[in-house]
């Protein structure tokens, strides 16, 4: 293998606001090798990568390829540095045909020729062992196919390094080894090749070096043959942190929801969840772990009636009152609600699912009860005078109850939010990445919010990202992997790297 | 027999009028943007050429056919991509709400046409509505009178120069679509505007570019509409705008493929002026109430098109994926 470096990258920050996406990372990529860049999520990965393909510009730092320095400012720039990005989301126009969406954007005489364009193709195709018909129109086509011809774009602009996102993450394992004997095709040409991965087995079977980053910074780099599971996984979730949340001991558990066999086909055709079961019990916290896209959003939405789920699946919910059960499959989250469920959810996208931009506190509580008394007009008193006890309780900053919540910082809209789905005192409640963008004081108060919800009776469940705070936050773990269920851990005695490890790799003795 | 052939040649003048519309809405909505402003459109240009014609007319006692033609013709062009501008800037650049801009446009334009034809009027003392006779004959010459070939002549060569620039443009406009890299380019764009982006294509300038020289093609739909079947008059009705809509509808009646708006547009108009001469080629009397159900035939043509290619699903019948959506680039 040659080892001079194909593009080398020296001091790059980048920050986006307050937070440091990128911190004085330098690294080189080398010619003719395959190398992944490992991380969590968030740890700057793609932020990174994204700088060499143009679509973001360093705020410090200096890029050279082949030793020269070079000024990447759009994609046109990267292509001309011989870089091409694939795209986790591919780029592509759906009514064009495969060459149509090839030549798009490139520079040459005004008139098209689509039949040169397409001999050439050919020949790449030839080349690398591609099967893709230039004639086909995108939208014909499988994943697959647009991934392949996403690699083919690239290639034909004449891209030297090729940067793939994540490019196993829509893929069938038949479909990753065939990508995988590509990769291996086009570095033994004397391209190089980086693959943005958090799958430490792909990782370990197709790349000849690690990169691994952590929270933004370059931790350093290891041949792969040297490297282990154990060891990617400690250089990627780092020392354990610990933090300062009252837990107490889980009593009195009651069985609320009970999930068996839930199976949900994602938007690619592919198991976005796959015959996962799992119990919630009032008077503990359960968290989610997971890689973000490994079925969290499913499994939330199938329980609170959003989701369309496959024949099989059974989500029994147990009211606190009766000790009665109902089946919640194939409910609407009306119908489950007229059924006397008592459900909170406090989803991911909070001004989009969860609260009304536009509207101020008092608005947003109405959405949970205006229909409340069956009467021709809403009565705004009960969410008034509960909008000002969030606002008192929570502490929520805000010029009053009528301000649009859109206006107000993450963090209070959060507030808002939570407090709402607290104010209908549920017995199951649901969080997705409720901290997320939020500071340190007030994810302390969402943390102590979701306790007393578990010493009221509450089942909490907790999806999270941070594995510090899912260790010392909740009191059993579920670790998601590509949409399974991989293991149901004791949060007193799990470590970090037990379930980093079953994030990214299946565990196969204790899979049930 | 003169009935059918009178029918035939209004509806080329007429169709010739839509025709200039829908394409220039075809190359607007290719890139994305669904401009609703076009009847505006169609009135400014109308009025801008008008306004050149007469007041160069009324300015000298022997006016050159050239320089009327000329100022004419650019003044309805530029003026209506003017107005094109004023879209651009607003949907483009500030990411207005495209519907919305558009209505304001057509108010706005056919405001601006009415109040500055009547003070034309004024200004100059014309009595009732006032004339560009001279710039009329320019726009209304042709080859039949010359060479003088009966009917085929009637059907064929008795219209002004602009029917037959409207078919060239069609064509030239289908050429550029589909077999230039400038055209798929501008298609991308309209289809998927960050896959445009990441392929290295400067969006917001190919949006400036074809609305604006959407807009002025509508400009020339008025200009045709005053001189070619106004023979200069200007006219205070409201047909211009209600051809400016046909020309909306006619967009989506032909798939948003140039060539068959040069047929469509036949067909549109001659659906519209069947009233007129369907009462004397069938020797029936029409009374009010079938007159106005015809002339709502296009647009209920244009329904069942919109029904057919959604029910069909095919995808090369939809209109482009992002028209109407303003176009953020990603950020976070």
């Amino acid at each position: 293998m040659d080892k001079t470096a194909a593009v080398s990258l020296h001091d790059i920050t980048k920050r986006f606001g307050s937070t440091v996406a990128n911190d004085h990372v330098s690294m080189e990529i080398r010619k003719g090798e395959i190398l992944s860049l490992l991380g969590e999520n968030g740890s700057g990965k793609t932020t990174l990568m994204n700088m060499l393909s143009g679509i973001y510009f360093p705020d410090e730092g200096e890029i050279r390829i082949g030793g020269e320095p070079v000024t990447i400012r759009s994609p046109h720039d990267a292509f001309a540095c011989g870089i091409g990005m694939i795209h986790q989301h591919f780029k592509l126009v759906d009514v064009f045909t495969a060459v149509e969406n090839v030549v798009l954007g490139l520079d040459g005489p005004l008139k098209l020729d689509l039949k040169k364009a397409a001999a050439q193709i050919e020949e790449i195709c030839a080349r690398y062992g591609f099967k893709v018909d230039p004639w086909q129109k995108v939208y014909d086509m499988s994943v697959s196919q647009k991934q392949t011809l996403e690699i083919i774009k690239v290639l034909y602009r004449g891209a030297r390094i090729l940067i793939l996102d994540e490019p196993t993450a829509v893929l069938t394992p038949q479909e990753t080894d065939r990508l995988f004997a590509i990769i291996r095709a086009m570095r033994d040409d004397g391209k190089s090749i980086v693959i943005i991965t958090h799958k430490l087995n792909e990782v370990l079977a197709v790349s000849d070096r690690v990169a691994i980053l952590r929270r933004g910074a370059y931790l350093g780099c290891i041949e792969t043959k040297d490297a282990t599971e154990q060891i990617l996984t400690e250089m990627m979730v780092g020392q354990k942190v610990e933090l300062n949340i009252r837990r107490t001991e889980p009593r009195d558990l009651k069985k609320r929801l009970s999930v068996r066999g839930l199976t949900v086909v994602g938007p690619e055709g592919l198991d976005a969840l796959e015959d996962v079961s799992f119990d919630a019990y009032g008077g503990e916290i359960l968290g989610i772990a997971g890689i973000s896209g490994s079925g969290q959003k499913q499994l939330l939405e199938s329980i609170a009636g959003l989701q369309k789920v496959e024949p099989g699946s059974s989500i029994v919910y147990t009211a606190p009152e009766d000790e009665q059960e109902r089946q919640l499959i194939g409910r609407t989250p009306l119908e489950i609600r007229e059924l006397g469920v008592l459900l909170s959810f406090v989803p991911e996208d909070r001004l989009g699912m969860g609260l009304v931009g536009s509207m101020g506190m008092t608005g947003n509580m109405l959405l949970k009860t205006y229909g409340v008394g069956h009467q021709l007009f809403v009565k705004e008193e009960g969410a008034k005078k509960l909008a000002e006890e969030i606002m008192e309780q929570l502490a929520v900053v805000t010029p009053g109850i009528n301000t649009p919540v859109r206006r107000l910082s993450g963090g209070n809209v959060q507030k808002v939010l939570v407090g709402r789905e607290i104010a209908a005192k549920p017995a199951v409640l649901m969080t997705a990445y409720a901290v997320r963008g939020l500071d340190i004081n007030t994810s302390y108060t969402i943390y102590n919010l979701l306790c007393e919800q578990k010493e009221k009776g509450t089942a909490v469940i907790y999806v999270g990202e941070d594995l510090d705070v899912l260790l010392a936050l909740c009191d059993r773990i579920l670790v998601l992997c590509g949409g399974r269920c991989n293991g149901i851990l004791d949060a007193r005695t799990a470590t970090k790297e037990e379930i980093g490890l079953r994030m990214t790799k299946l565990q196969e003795t204790d899979h049930e | 027999m003169s009935a059918f052939f009178g029918l035939i040649q209004s509806a080329i003048v007429y169709g010739t009028i839509i025709m200039f519309g829908a394409l220039g809405e075809t190359l607007t909505e290719k890139g994305g943007h669904l401009n609703l402003g076009v009847p505006g459109l169609v009135v400014m240009g109308g009025f801008a050429g008008f306004a050149a014609g007469f007041v160069y007319e009324k300015s000298t006692d022997s006016p050159s056919m050239f320089l009327l033609l000329l100022f004419s013709f650019l003044a309805a062009l530029v003026f209506s991509a003017l107005g094109g501008l004023i879209y651009c800037f607003l949907t483009v650049t500030l990411k207005a709400n495209q519907n919305v801009t558009g209505l304001a446009l057509t108010s706005f334009g056919v405001g601006v046409g009415l109040f500055g034809g009547a003070y034309l009027s004024k200004l100059y003392g014309v009595a009732g509505s006032a004339k560009a006779a001279v710039t009329g004959t320019l726009y209304t010459a042709n080859l039949n009178s010359v060479l003088g070939w009966g009917i085929p002549g009637d059907l064929l060569l008795s219209y002004g120069f602009l029917t037959y620039l409207a078919v060239v443009l069609a064509v030239v406009m289908h050429l550029f679509l589909n077999k230039t890299r400038y055209g798929l380019n501008l298609k991308a764009i309209g289809e998927n505007p960050a896959t445009a982006d990441a392929a290295g294509i400067n969006v917001d300038k190919y949006k400036y570019l074809s609305t604006c020289i959407g807009a002025a093609i509508c400009g020339l739909s008025g200009l045709c509409y005053v001189f070619q079947y106004g023979s200069g008059n200007w006219s205070t009705n409201n047909n211009m705008q209600a051809l400016g809509w046909l020309a909306v509808a006619l967009v989506i009646f032909s798939t948003w493929k140039p060539l068959n708006v040069i047929w469509g547009s036949y067909l549109f108009a001659l659906l519209y002026w069947l009233y007129n001469y369907i009462g004397t080629i069938f020797e029936i009397k029409l009374t009010q109430i079938w007159t106005d159900i015809l002339q709502m035939i296009p647009y209920v043509v244009t329904i069942i098109v919109l029904v057919v290619a959604s029910v069909r699903e095919k995808r090369e019948s939809q209109p482009p994926s992002s028209l109407g959506l303003s176009y953020f680039r990603e950020e976070r």
